[in-house]
């Protein structure tokens, strides 16, 4: 056997064990997602029941469900949902319309990427310090507010990201008709981007209900049903916190039933906004 | 005749545009004006406590709400060596992630299992630290980590960081579910990155008789090596601030030891379980402290992660 053969053998493999290992790897990541997903299913399905949507947390040991915290988790999401966009959207507008000049575009895409992966307590933190400490009081208000802080660098990300995929000539010809770069940017840009846009806010709403760390000392938690959000509130990912805590097994059960209602939720948006707008985001 | 005098609706318009304008720039600047009023806000909340402890503060292992000493070693160093181990175990998962979606998989296959990965990153924290206290940790307890002291643990030096008690929680649980956690941000920037390798240079090395490890670990790599390193910066800016899934399995004990079984406490797991219950101003000073260095460490990092990846993309268009 020359010596030729021998290296090309070698070569061969080593190719062969890394390609494998990259396999592994693959592997790997997937088994992981597939076990959660069926840790969850196998946990969480017994715990699913009617009851879970209509009646509040219980007391240890007794019968109740996720009411409340449905209930809170869907008004603080959608609050901050309604705080985020406008913001949002008005900023990724500036980044794409008018950024093309100036100090402020390249700095803000700059700092909005940095806030996209800023650790999410510390935003709780900033929260519980500037509006929690000086009112005294936990409230669902703080709470959306967290959250709308955490959604508003995905959804600016996003929007300067679709609208940089229209494609110029549109905006020439709006200009060219004579409108003004108002109409051009709302009534053209914008329009033609619409459903992008939405993909934005989607992503950030999926971003936002599985939070639990910046709600710990904002909207903390409130064991009964209430629709103030200028109280504590009940919030899906705190009440699951809390039931898988303790040590009483009724709370551990509800604790996998709204950890299997907010993945599967998150998870269904996240599917639905990828498919669509595979390559773009 | 004209419908209306142009001049004056030019001037309406000009008028428009302009508050339109300055009304998205308020806007983007209010995302500077965030940034800037956390730092503020965590700067103000920590000064009691930085005044009180000085700028030893990350440096003293004591932690006593009862006396009111505080200092942030514990919560540092858990902070720190999860990240580490996250970081060795997750980058090398995803380098073979990002090189099988790249290279080795079928077209059809590429897209689902992209997303796939990217579920991973969906899943929330809590989630994560569910299936790591209930399912994780007591398979880990009975069959890895004995397994882990018998072989590890009888090395020098690095032996005793395996030797402990075996009951599955601790840093080196809290470690590797960080680096489950990180996996999909890594191996989702090495992939958007490989794919900017000019397909002409792979072309070019497979036409000399390169074997497909070989294109990878030698054009490939070296071409997009900067940006690699942004994204394991981006994944590192992530395992750093990870909250819930670290607060569940990471034992939440402040001591520190050399062992890796051993229950302890990261910054973000510290503030969790403390923040709501802190009694004295200065213990609810010390913990906003902690905030404020765990802000400024994933700051930095991810910084310079971003700095990395813009530094790819500038190269790569002057390339073309």
């Amino acid at each position: 056997m020359s010596d030729t053969t021998v290296l090309y053998r070698k070569r061969v493999r080593t190719n062969r064990v890394a390609l494998m290992c990259s396999m592994l790897a693959m592997l790997i990541g997937m088994s992981f997602l597939a076990w959660i997903m069926i840790v969850l299913l196998y946990k969480g399905f017994g715990a699913l029941s009617l009851s879970l949507f209509t009646q509040s947390t219980p007391a240890p040991g007794s019968d109740g469900g996720l009411f409340n915290a449905i209930l809170g988790s869907l008004m603080m999401v959608g609050v901050s949902t309604f705080i985020a966009t406008p913001i949002g959207i008005l900023a990724g507008v500036y980044l794409s319309e008018f950024g093309r000049k100036g100090w402020l575009a390249p700095t803000t895409r700059f700092i909005n990427d940095i806030l996209l992966s800023a650790p999410s307590i510390v935003i709780g933190v900033f929260i519980y310090a500037v509006y929690v400490a000086q009112v005294q009081h936990f409230s669902g208000w703080a709470g959306s507010m967290a959250l709308a802080l955490i959604a508003i660098p995905v959804v600016v990300r996003t929007t300067e990201n679709m609208l940089n995929l229209v494609p110029g000539s549109l905006r020439e010809a709006a200009s060219a008709l004579g409108a003004p770069r108002w109409k051009v940017v709302l009534h053209v840009v914008l329009r033609s981007a619409r459903a992008g846009v939405l993909t934005g806010i989607l992503l950030a709403i999926a971003r936002v209900s599985g939070e639990t760390a910046p709600l710990l000392f904002t909207a903390l938690n409130n064991q009964f049903t209430s629709y103030d959000l200028n109280g504590p509130m009940a919030n899906l990912p705190v009440v699951i916190f809390q039931f898988a805590m303790s040590p009483y097994e009724n709370w551990n059960s509800l604790a996998w039933g709204g950890a299997i209602l907010i993945t599967f939720g998150v998870l269904c948006l996240n599917i639905v906004v990828r498919t669509m707008f595979r390559k773009k985001i | 005749m004209l419908p209306e005098p142009p001049r004056d609706r030019m001037r309406v318009q000009r008028l428009q545009d302009a508050l339109f304008h300055q009304v998205t720039r308020f806007f983007a600047f209010s995302v500077l004006a965030i940034l800037a009023a956390i730092i503020a806000s965590l700067l103000y909340g920590a000064w009691p406590a930085l005044q009180e402890f000085g700028a030893g503060f990350p440096f003293s292992a004591e932690w006593n709400p009862v006396a009111d000493k505080f200092g942030g070693l514990i919560s540092v160093y858990g902070t720190l060596s999860t990240s580490v181990i996250a970081l060795v175990v997750a980058i090398p998962v995803s380098f073979g992630i990002a090189i099988f979606l790249t290279e080795l998989c079928p077209p059809v296959l590429r897209g689902p299992l992209g997303i796939a990965v990217e579920l991973l990153a969906a899943v929330p924290s809590i989630i994560y630290g569910m299936w790591g206290l209930f399912v994780f940790a007591p398979l880990f307890a009975d069959y890895i980590q004995p397994v882990l002291s018998m072989t590890l643990g009888n090395l020098p030096f690095i032996g005793a960081l395996f030797q402990g008690p075996k009951n599955g929680i601790g840093i080196l649980s809290a470690g590797l579910i960080l680096s489950v956690m990180v996996i999909p941000f890594i191996a989702s920037v090495m992939r958007d990155v490989f794919e900017v390798v000019p397909g002409i240079l792979k072309e070019s090395a497979y036409g000399l008789g390169a074997t497909t490890w070989e294109v990878v670990w030698n054009i490939v790599l070296p071409y997009t090596r900067v940006g690699v390193i942004g994204g394991v910066m981006l994944g590192l800016g992530r395992a750093l601030g990870e909250t819930m899934a670290v607060t569940f399995v990471i034992g939440n004990a402040h001591r520190i030891s050399p062992s890796l079984y051993e229950a302890g406490n990261s910054i973000a797991s510290t503030l969790a379980n403390e923040f709501a219950e802190a009694a004295s101003d200065l213990h609810v000073s010390s913990l906003i402290a902690l905030g404020l260095i765990l802000f400024f460490v994933t700051f930095v990092v991810l910084a310079l992660s971003k700095i990395l990846l813009m530094r790819l993309g500038r190269s790569e268009g002057e390339k073309t």
